[in-house]
């Protein structure tokens, strides 16, 4: 084990590679490091890691902590449990992060539960407090209502960090760092929990995250039908569709669309929200999008005090002339996408 | 077959953001006139949860809460739903409860309950929104937990859940006894009747104390809170209106598409 690791990171992946949420936590803890004269760390569990190390280190890690095994390729709480505890107590860090994801949300509080820590979910800014030395948490609550300004005060001060909220470090592939195998001896009688299936959404459209445009449709759209020209629209402008939770829980749309607080957080370049009250759980989910505008019968509706513009009426009504004028602007322009 | 669902009373999260106002030297929300608590909106689809096994396989089912100031005829709505035993846990020492505290007296009161083969959560309150509660107590009572459930079924001494990833689902499996925690896109909480109602009037409600739980006093929290407050929120929606909603829609359309973005 290499000395003085200070903040260590668990790692997530996405089709082989560091996902943008552990890029964004790799960011802010070099930062955190420095500040406290420390090492940076990242932990990462899978099968044959050897590339995703050298991307580690070119992204901010000092150390790398790999820990290969066939059996860690795809989450399990009670494996990875295991593996993460035992090097989490060798390493002795002072600050532990992890994403706000499926994994995460699953991870964190069984493993602060062992290592008898502190923990801080879905935080959007940490900061070191200048007399204790310690994080300064802040995390929304109360459906993103409030903020809460937290300490951790045993160690490590563990957090999970909502993706989107911090800046990733310049890829700079010169970077020097140490790479570290980790024994992966799995207890198979400590595994009482058994993956059977795993079903994947299917789909053509671009996904939330990724998407330059998306369109939202609420509570007020009704029906599932009614997504139909929500979808004309997205295609159009090159984008895709989302929902905030009713629509969801109606079934109207699959759960996977679902934008807010339990759902995706989407930063787009244009968000429109179609008949969406703007709740705080859902705004939690868009407040970051570069522009948003609404379309919402009701003129108290939240949406209007978040929304950079929009209209105060019926979407059946105002929908069909705004595409029909969109498509004669966007051909005018030679087809060319809006943004 | 036993089953606990732990159902945490909150303020009411629809209430509007005006209405929604924090105390900063007590570092608390303050509950808003005239809007009663309700129950933490993914507490109820885990007690619709519970509910559909004992519709399935026969159970008894008790609702647990933990909480100061509880109201009563806001926590008893479980009762007319279905659920058959109601146990509250009140109690001057539990002012200031961090997650893995609240857990330990769950846990604690599981066991005196006589423990669960199933212990039902929603996946985090709509309080704090945290979400650490029901892994806590699945550790306190070193059960397996499966979170963020849209499916559950039991069989045979085992637990099938379909739990909820960012792109799709996964079907997970689990002996019993275990920890679900359950999210909205299970379904709503089922109406309550005019028979539930009536039938709820003579269903036990217990209420204990720390004490009743050999607890002397909770476990000290492992985070501090600093600070709560409101941001500040400067956006100005520029509303655009026309002559009809045509006209209103193209000057729309002018302004994303024509001037600021290309």
């Amino acid at each position: 084990m290499s000395e003085n690791i200070k903040v260590l990171i668990l790692g997530e992946l996405v089709k082989g590679s560091l996902s943008t949420n552990t890029r964004e936590m790799l960011g802010r803890g070099q930062e955190l490091a420095e500040d406290v004269n420390g090492r940076l760390a990242l932990l990462i569990l899978g099968d044959k890691l050897e590339l995703v190390a050298e991307e580690a280190i070119a992204y901010g890690a000092d150390d790398v902590y790999l820990a290969e095994n066939p059996l860690l390729k795809t989450y399990q709480a009670d494996t990875y449990l295991q593996i993460i505890e035992r090097a989490v107590k060798d390493m002795e860090p002072e600050i532990l992060l992890m994403g706000q994801t499926s994994i995460g949300r699953d991870l964190a509080p069984r493993l602060a539960f062992r290592l008898r820590t502190g923990l801080c979910m879905d935080c959007v800014q940490l900061d070191i407090e200048p007399v204790s030395g310690l994080v300064r948490m802040t995390r929304p609550v109360y459906g993103c209502k409030a903020l809460a300004a937290m300490i951790c005060k045993t160690k490590p001060q563990m957090a999970t960090i909502r993706p989107g909220t911090m800046k990733p470090a310049e890829l700079d592939k010169s970077r020097k760092g140490h790479v570290h195998a980790l024994a992966t001896d799995i207890d198979m009688s400590q595994i009482r929990v058994k993956v059977t299936a795993k079903l994947e959404e299917q789909t053509d459209s671009v996904s939330l995250e990724d998407a330059k445009v998306i369109v939202c449709g609420g509570r007020g759209m009704g029906s599932s039908d009614s997504f139909s020209i929500l979808e004309e629209l997205a295609q159009l402008l090159g984008g895709t569709v989302g929902a905030s939770r009713p629509p969801c829980d109606a079934g109207w749309i699959p759960s996977t669309r679902q934008i807010g607080l339990t759902g995706k957080i989407v930063s787009p370049n244009l968000y429109i929200a179609v008949a969406v009250s703007g709740s705080s759980q859902h705004m939690a989910g868009c407040a970051e999008s570069h522009t948003i505008v609404a379309i919402n019968k009701d003129p108290e509706a939240n949406i209007f005090a978040v929304a950079h513009c929009g209209i105060v009426g019926d979407y059946r009504e105002i929908l069909p002339p705004f595409i029909r004028r969109t498509r004669e602007i966007l051909e005018g322009k030679g087809g060319s996408r809006c943004c | 077959m036993q089953i606990v669902v732990c159902i945490k009373q909150v303020l009411d999260p629809e209430m509007p953001y005006s209405a929604f106002k924090v105390d900063p030297d007590g570092k608390r929300a303050i509950p808003p006139q005239g809007t009663p608590p309700v129950i933490s909106p993914y507490d109820e689809n885990a007690l619709e949860a519970a509910l559909r096994v004992k519709d399935a396989h026969g159970a008894k089912v008790i609702a647990l809460s933990l909480g100061s100031r509880l109201a009563p005829s806001v926590l008893k709505k479980p009762l007319a739903a279905g659920v058959d035993e109601l146990v509250l846990i009140e109690d001057p020492a539990t002012g200031d409860l961090d997650s893995f505290a609240s857990a330990s007296i769950l846990a604690a009161a599981i066991r005196k309950i006589g423990g669960a083969d199933v212990v039902f959560t929603g996946r985090q309150a709509a309080d704090w929104d945290a979400g650490i509660a029901g892994c806590a107590i699945a550790e306190e009572l070193k059960m397996p937990c499966i979170t963020v459930a849209r499916k559950v079924s039991v069989q045979n001494g085992m637990a099938r859940v379909e739990r909820l990833l960012s792109d799709g689902f996964e079907v997970v499996e689990a002996p019993l006894p275990c920890v679900i925690t359950v999210d909205s896109d299970l379904g709503e909480l089922r109406q309550v009747t005019m028979q539930g109602l009536i039938s709820a009037k003579k269903k036990p409600v217990n209420a204990w104390r720390l004490s009743d739980l050999k607890l002397e006093s909770p476990p000290p929290p492992r985070c501090e809170l600093l600070e709560l407050y409101i941001p500040k929120r400067k956006r100005v929606c520029q509303i655009i209106s026309g002559e009809n909603a045509e006209d209103t829609a193209v000057k729309l359309a002018n302004r994303l598409f024509e001037e600021s973005m290309s």
